[in-house]
């Protein structure tokens, strides 16, 4: 099982490409066994955050300083799982094998490994299309296959890059709510443009905007993720949100 | 259906050709009528079985070893950066040297036997099975690789599960050029020196003007290229069966 999760630190952090400073001096703490949702408009540097925290830029392209560490001193790049924009799913790997991903990289597939894969392809409705290849599924399928291999990596810290952007407004709620209930007990990291997704998934939301960006002060919604979409004060706070992008 | 339209293309050409035979009164050492090649064809089988199988035999030998040579390259390129910049422009040079022009000294080289036309179709082959692969392997999703990384795959682990199958329907057109090329680097060898095959078949019926026989073994090239080449497809269709990255 995962370790606990630490939580993520930022320290100083500054990131350029091309004589541009996307971040300057940002020291902020990613909370552990929280939610956090990053919200700003596209262009603003979120992504590139995430993956300068997943350690997979290109060293040739950005200058980065400072430092980013975990609470527990352990090295970022190992206790990561990423979850891109897109599904990323392999397209000669079926369903149940895209899930095993990492452990395929990893080596050998257990075959308790496989077990719990197909039981939790299976609690995600997926259990008729284990052997499909990902071209024959929908996109909130496909989504659903990466979420669930996300989950197999069985890491304390998710970072999430838009996951759910792709999709159709209803199938992005089914969505948020199966993450919210998987990823419980994770420090999870998830940038987003869309206020209500970052509302209803969030235990702190920050506004980033700006160049270099800065983080708003945060925003904690009130209430258990995943919240409702009739929530009043959900709906307020996503008004003032919207507001709040449009002037950045 | 594909068979259909084949077979439809090749009746309108022999119609065609037995029209020109006709309207310019051409007589049959200049050329004959296709129904006079079909004629020597089954007249002959025995005669052009016997140097078909050695030009079947290179013509696979050589696929099968250029492919290999193409497959191995392409990996080496990827693999080490120094290989990419002095190996490449070595290959683009090999390529700019005519086959033809060097199938006489291959033949000084390796001998009159089969070796010397396995290696031509070999030189001929394995430069577009390289590219093309090669090509796909650079072509690998970022996002797939980036996930990669981030489970932790070595280089390695990358480069066979990720890299290489996502370059696979690259390979697959390489492979498909290949097997189209594969016999004509087989009957070039066999043209600057042999004493068997289609090639040498050929050769000696031009030199005999047995235009008949020349047209009858040209027909068995044509049948065993197009026949290799739609094998080739099918296997590779059933093999690799997702879309290019």
């Amino acid at each position: 099982m995962s370790s606990a999760a630490p939580s993520i630190i930022l320290d100083n952090f500054s990131l350029n490409i091309a004589d541009k400073d996307l971040f300057q001096n940002l020291s902020c703490t990613i909370k552990a066994n929280q939610f956090t949702c990053l919200l700003g408009p596209s262009g603003v540097g979120k992504s590139t955050l995430l993956k300068a925290i997943a350690g997979i830029l290109n060293p040739e392209l950005f200058e980065i300083s400072g430092t980013v560490k975990t609470s527990n001193d352990q090295p970022v790049t190992e206790q990561i799982a990423y979850m891109a924009q897109t599904d990323s799913l392999l397209p000669w790997l079926n369903c149940l094998d895209n899930t095993l991903l990492s452990a395929r990289l990893g080596g050998k597939v257990s075959k308790e490994k496989k077990q719990q894969a197909c039981d939790l392809l299976q609690k995600m409705g997926l259990g008729d299309d284990l052997k499909k290849r990902p071209q024959a599924l929908s996109g909130g399928m496909r989504q659903r296959v990466a979420l669930a291999r996300t989950f197999m990596q069985d890491k304390p810290i998710v970072l999430m890059d838009e996951p759910f952007s792709a999709l159709d407004a209803i199938t992005r709620l089914k969505l948020q709510d199966i993450a919210a209930e998987l990823l419980q007990d994770k420090t999870i990291l998830l940038v987003t443009h869309d206020p209500l997704e970052a509302l209803r998934l969030g235990n702190v939301v920050y506004v980033m905007a700006g160049q270099p960006a800065q983080l708003s002060p945060p925003i904690i919604p009130p209430g258990t993720a995943p919240r409702e979409t009739t929530n009043q004060a959900i709906l307020t706070l996503q008004g003032q949100l919207l507001t709040q992008l449009e002037h950045t | 259906m594909k068979l259909v339209r084949l077979a439809l293309i090749i009746l309108s050409i022999f119609l065609l050709w037995q029209c020109v035979v006709w309207v310019f009164k051409l007589p049959p050492y200049i050329l004959p009528t296709p129904v006079k090649v079909l004629h020597t064809w089954y007249a002959q089988a025995g005669l052009i079985w016997d140097q078909t199988k050695p030009t079947i035999a290179e013509t696979l030998l050589g696929l099968l070893f250029g492919s290999l040579w193409g497959i191995f390259g392409a990996l080496v390129l990827i693999s080490f950066k120094p290989a990419r910049l002095w190996l490449l422009p070595i290959l683009v040079i090999s390529q700019a040297i005519p086959t033809f022009a060097i199938a006489p000294l291959l033949v000084v080289w390796f001998g009159y036997g089969e070796t010397s036309k396995v290696i031509t179709a070999m030189i001929m082959i394995f430069f577009p099975v390289t590219t093309a692969f090669y090509d796909g392997l650079k072509r690998t999703k970022t996002d797939w690789l980036d996930l990669g990384k981030t489970m932790g795959a070595s280089r390695l682990k990358l480069l066979w599960q990720i890299r290489i199958p996502s370059a696979l329907p690259g390979l697959a057109s390489g492979l498909r050029v290949a097997a189209a090329i594969a016999p004509i680097g087989a009957i070039v060898g066999e043209w600057v020196g042999s004493s068997h095959g289609l090639g040498f078949l050929m050769l000696n019926a031009n030199g005999r003007m047995q235009i008949d026989l020349m047209f009858a073994a040209l027909f068995t090239i044509t049948l065993i290229t197009l026949i290799l080449y739609y094998t080739v497809d099918f296997i590779l269709h059933r093999l690799i069966s997702w879309p290019a990255a």
